[in-house]
């Protein structure tokens, strides 16, 4: 094997042993845990670079290990996981930053940040899993090491969370491993690189092929939060805000919805789907999800349960782009990824700069919140209008190319659910920041932590928002230009599906 | 084809195995079911020595070989059985399996 | 067959010679027993191996004891399966003598109730030597009656086993589970003999050929089957198991679920093996029924237990299931469905015998092992609880694991055979052990502090030998190919 299919192992190491060696370390040991957490990242960062410049060369990265006679763990790099790994390394590199200071003086620090890094170990496997056997391989193994961050508080209601989860993601994963043994048995071994290995069964097979990919799609579309499946999600918000913030934005969600871009695009194929009759109803589910994800944020007066429903609405804007199946809509599915995810996790620092710093956890208590933590409410702002697709945020774009897509396609009614959920993102965006921005304090902060200066709390508190919230504004006015993500995803679309 | 007394030597075994195995599930004295399973293994025996007799004109070797080890092991394990008995008597006072049924699984 | 004998066939009888060997001197070392127990584990350990090496090298072969071959004398054979189970009783063995070291080791210092540690530990070395003997004489035998006196030789060293633990219900529980061995022993003793009636040979592999469906042997192979059934604990013939492996020591228990239970379960595969293509459909699908019947009742009852050892113990009557479900699906031949059913044992000895090590140290640190009041062990003992939950892993078949292979092969066949109603089983009997599995890793998992007995140290052995045999049930996650082409080697 040449050194560049090592690399891939490499990247997935760069995270795993400093994970391992945390677990380790006593719970004093602070500095050593941050120098290993913060190396890790940073040689992650710098291996995804040079993964990248590879791939943007024409270079492919392969790594193999034979399980059984014909089943294999296959790790590949192609543009798709290129996205998704970046996105993650970056992404795990600010949380970290971010946990550090969140975290300081409270009790097992070690084992929390040994399970974090093995957390995105695994979201790096997912990303860079080249068959849909490796992709079960490790997204069952995300479900057991985000379990303890779930219930890191210890406290009755994060154990009762923590059950729902496990259930609801252990069954996920049940029916997703059904589909794939199943559909290994129907069509042998099912690689993300060959495409259309699945379209000479459709005349055959094709009641199977349907039930298989139900499998399939319920099975990631737990993770991915789908309507009627989504119910561990609000309750999983008693973990630590910057574990939501992993979930929500990097990890847990995103490899769900990351799932069925592989199943529609490289497993079935976007034209067998079609010819299954399979995407209309994926069409719907997800615009489903996004009208019954947005009208819940909207009824939660808890900030984090709000911005929960949220992310269920949000999350399905990925699944709807794909199953609308026109390159533009698919473009704007998958740039989603990207812009929901530095979004999502501003919001989710913000949110828990605000309940560790003035101890409010409820949006009717966040009057003015805004004059007390103005560089923490900025980054809010702007992620907040960034998800209502305010021109020329990041959503926009999103919704811009998914509308487009769907016109193309003949699908108008796609526009209606657009500007509605749009709507609605106003409505449980909007009142927040005005409340905070305009409206005056009802009274002293439950908690005031009494940082005063030009910082408002701890910088490692800040830096991470403000970066995420600069960068999904900047990806969003940027768009056009070579670096960024919607170029690259144009790239994936057409050099990687010829579309 | 198996001459009579054979046929009732076999006959014989077969009927101990099934009444030491009636008495080993039915009764509930410890000593009673060691001495039942002892009556079972007799019963095998019976039917290993009729098995020797049954095979042509010479009487085979094999099946006494197979006897012979057999009751060595019965005994090995009746004494087991008999030293654990009294063992659970001592620790348990207890002689009657089903009385133990009771207290025992909640433990 | 009759090949010269070379010295190096005689191989094969080390791994039987050798612990009984050791077991003789840690008999005879009254005051200091460990170390002869410990250095006989080494060596029949690395006697296994050995043997494991040869065969890979020569490929199966058969040796006639003293030189003397069927008809008129017994032979041993090594081929794949046997090997295999011989590979993993010294795998899981070593590991779990190296545990009863410490374990023994960490009592005596706790003292306590003084002098009866010091005999428990005099009396454990010489009967799990002779057992280890008579398993390994069990898996290597060709000859049917051989077999039996193997099998009452295992069940009456693990009955001592059991009987070692001083608590009344471990004395009950021994005595209950000596009744269903000799009740199962001389079942299969009759068995024995009217095959031997019928072929007028007692060796395996040829009876195996001449297998037809006639009365007697039909008797013969009802016979044996119940038998070895009542020593496997398949459902219903369970009930002996849990009290017996729950109350007895810790080393024990994993010796008695990990490994004793796969000596009866491998010599029912092997008479079944030629026996399912006679009995057609029916046969197999009986034998999964019961299966599947244990798969979830096991399973449901393990979930119901408040008790960590009673929770393992049920979980080892659910796992039994798994080992009779896999007969419809080599009723054909074809497939994978022996790899399977092999690589489902190994995984489970390893990760069964690591939990029963696990729940061992908690009950020692504790004092106690009500799952309840389990909260906090992780504070105390990171490594085990580390050990326990990766063996839940792979008891729930999750990746990267030992179960997760087999779990996967186990389905695929389903699927491939179009047995639907195998897939449903195995999906309730997976959503089942996650329950359970969760239910108590949720608990020693858990941050909060629990109550438990004052600071007591337990050796470190103790932790990292559990930890080790479970870190083999990950990796055989990874290294399927090999001990399936070890498997593979024809008898």
């Amino acid at each position: 094997m040449i050194w560049q299919n090592w690399l891939l192992v490499m990247i997935l190491l760069s995270s795993l042993v400093p994970g391992l060696i945390i677990f380790t370390l006593a719970e004093e040991q602070r500095g050593w845990r941050t120098i290993l957490n913060l190396s890790g990242a940073i040689t992650k960062m710098v291996l995804v670079l040079v993964m990248i410049l590879g791939i943007s060369h024409g270079h492919s990265f392969a790594v193999h290990l034979v399980l059984l006679p014909d089943v294999e763990l296959v790790l590949r790099a192609d543009a798709l996981s290129a996205l998704f790994v970046t996105l993650s390394t970056i992404l795990w590199l600010f949380t970290t930053l971010y946990t550090i200071a969140y975290l300081e003086d409270s009790p097992n620090r070690s084992h929390f940040f040994g399970y974090f890094s093995l957390c995105v170990t695994v979201t790096i496997g997912i990303a860079l899993a080249g068959n849909l056997l490796t992709f079960l391989f490790f997204f069952e193994m995300l479900t057991l090491s985000t379990y303890p961050l779930v219930v890191h508080r210890g406290t009755a209601e994060a154990t009762a969370a923590g059950r729902v989860y496990l259930i609801y993601t252990l069954a996920g994963g049940l029916l997703l491993f059904l589909g794939v043994v199943w559909l290994h048995t129907l069509a042998g071994p099912v690689d993300f690189s060959r495409e259309g290995v699945l379209s000479p069964l459709v005349a055959s097979h094709g009641q199977t092929l349907r039930a298989i990919f139900c499998l399939l799609i319920a099975g990631v579309g737990v993770k991915a939060a789908l309507f009627p499946l989504h119910g561990w999600l609000p309750r999983a918000m008693v973990a630590p805000a910057p574990v939501s913030a992993l979930l929500h934005a990097v990890a847990v969600v995103k490899a769900g919805a990351f799932g069925i871009i592989r199943i529609v695009l490289d497993v079935y194929g976007l034209e067998t789907t079609n010819e299954l009759d399979l995407l209309r109803p994926l069409t719907l589910l997800a615009a489903v999800t996004i009208v019954y994800g947005s009208i819940q944020a909207l009824k939660q007066d808890n900030l984090k349960r709000r911005l929960a429903f949220s992310t269920v609405s949000q999350v399905s804007y990925i699944a709807l782009g794909i199953s609308i199946g026109n390159p533009l809509a698919i473009m704007g599915g998958m740039v989603h990824l990207v812009h929901q995810g530095l979004m999502k996790i501003t919001l989710f620092f913000c949110a828990g700069n605000i309940a560790e710093t003035l101890g409010i956890h409820n949006i009717s208590r966040m009057n003015g919140v805004g004059r007390r933590l103005p560089l923490t409410m900025a980054a809010f702002s702007l992620a907040a209008l960034g998800m209502i697709g305010l021109p020329p945020m990041a959503g926009f774009v999103t919704k811009w190319y998914l509308g487009i897509g769907a016109l193309a396609q003949g699908q108008g009614w796609i526009i209606g659910v657009l500007v509605l959920s749009s709507l609605l993102n106003a409505a449980y965006f909007l009142p927040i920041l005005y409340g905070a921005w305009f409206k005056e304090p009802a009274g002293e902060w439950p908690e005031d932590s009494g940082m005063v200066g030009p910082l408002e709390c701890h910088w490692m508190l800040i830096a991470p928002p403000v970066i995420t919230a600069v960068a999904s504004l900047l990806v969003g006015l940027l768009a056009n230009s070579n670096l960024s993500p919607l170029a690259w995803v144009r790239f994936i679309v057409s050099a990687g599906y010829g579309l | 084809m198996i001459s009579t007394p054979a046929l009732v030597y076999g006959l014989t075994g077969l009927l101990l195995f099934v009444v030491g195995l009636a008495g080993l599930i039915s009764c509930a004295q410890l000593l009673r079911k060691i001495l039942a399973a002892n009556i079972m293994a007799s019963g095998v025996f019976l039917f290993l020595v009729t098995i020797a007799h049954g095979r042509g004109i010479v009487i085979d070797p094999v099946p006494h070989a197979m006897v012979l080890t057999g009751i060595v092991v019965s005994v090995s394990s009746t004494a087991v059985a008999l030293a654990l008995a009294c063992r659970v008597q001592e620790t348990a006072n207890i002689h009657d399996l089903r009385k133990i049924r009771a207290r025992g699984d909640e433990r | 067959m009759m090949g010269l004998l070379s010295v190096s066939d005689c191989w094969i009888i080390w791994p039987v010679i050798l612990p009984l060997f050791w077991a003789l001197v840690a008999f005879w070392a009254k005051q200091q027993p460990r170390l002869p127990g410990l250095l006989g584990a080494l060596v029949t350990s690395l006697a296994s191996g050995a043997l494991c090496w040869k065969m890979v090298r020569h490929g199966a072969f058969r040796y006639g004891l003293g030189g003397w071959y069927p008809p008129l004398g017994i032979s041993l054979r090594a081929d794949g399966p046997a090997v295999l189970m011989v590979l993993m009783t010294a795998v899981t063995g070593f590991a779990i003598s190296i545990y009863a070291g410490g374990y023994f080791q960490s009592r005596i210092a706790m003292g306590g109730q003084g002098r009866r540690q010091i005999v428990q530990e005099r009396s454990f070395w010489p009967l799990w030597l002779l057992l280890w003997a008579a398993m390994n004489g069990l898996f290597l035998s060709a000859d049917i009656f051989n077999i039996y006196v193997t099998l009452e030789l295992v069940a009456l060293s693990s009955v001592g086993l059991t009987a070692l633990s001083a608590k009344p219900p471990s004395q009950v529980a021994a005595m209950r589970y000596l009744l269903v061995s000799l009740l199962g022993s001389l079942s299969f003793l009759l068995g024995v003999a009217f095959l031997y009636k019928t072929y007028g040979t007692l060796d395996l592999a040829t009876i195996q050929a001449a297998l037809c469906l006639s009365p007697p042997v039909a008797m013969a192979m009802a016979l044996i089957s119940v038998g070895l059934m009542l020593k496997t604990a398949l459902f219903p013939f369970h009930f002996w198991l849990p009290p017996a492996h729950a109350n007895a020591l810790a080393p024990v228990s994993a010796i008695l679920s990990g490994l004793v239970i796969k000596g009866s379960w491998y010599l029912f595969f092997r008479f079944w093996q030629g026996f399912l293509p006679l009995v057609g459909e029916g046969g197999g699908a009986f034998l999964a029924a019961l299966g599947g019947a244990a798969i979830i009742w096991g399973a449901f009852q393990a979930f119901c237990q408040q008790r960590l050892k009673m929770l393992v113990a049920y979980s080892t009557v659910a796992q039994v299931g798994y080992l009779f479900i896999i007969f419809p699906l080599i009723a054909t031949g074809a497939g994978q469905g022996t790899s399977a059913v092999f690589y489902f044992a190994i995984s489970h000895s390893c990760a069964k015998a690591a939990m029963f090590l696990a729940a061992g140290t908690i009950f020692v640190q504790r004092g106690h092992d009500r799952i309840n009041d389990l909260d906090g062990v992780r504070q105390v003992l990171p490594i085990t609880t580390f050990a326990f939950a990766l063996g839940g892993l792979s008891l729930m078949g999750l990746p990267p694991s030992g179960g997760f292979i087999a779990k996967y092969m186990y389905l695929s066949q389903a699927f491939s055979q179009a047995k639907w109603w195998l897939v449903l089983i195995m999906v309730v009997g997976s959503g089942l052990t996650a329950a359970y599995i969760c239910r108590a890793v949720s608990h020693i998992l858990s941050a909060q502090k629990g109550e438990g007995r004052g600071p007591v140290v337990v050796a470190a052995s103790m932790e990292w030998s559990a930890l080790a045999l479970a870190l083999v049930a990950i990796l055989l996650g990874f290294i399927a190919p090999v001990p399936l082409a070890l498997l593979g080697v024809a008898g």
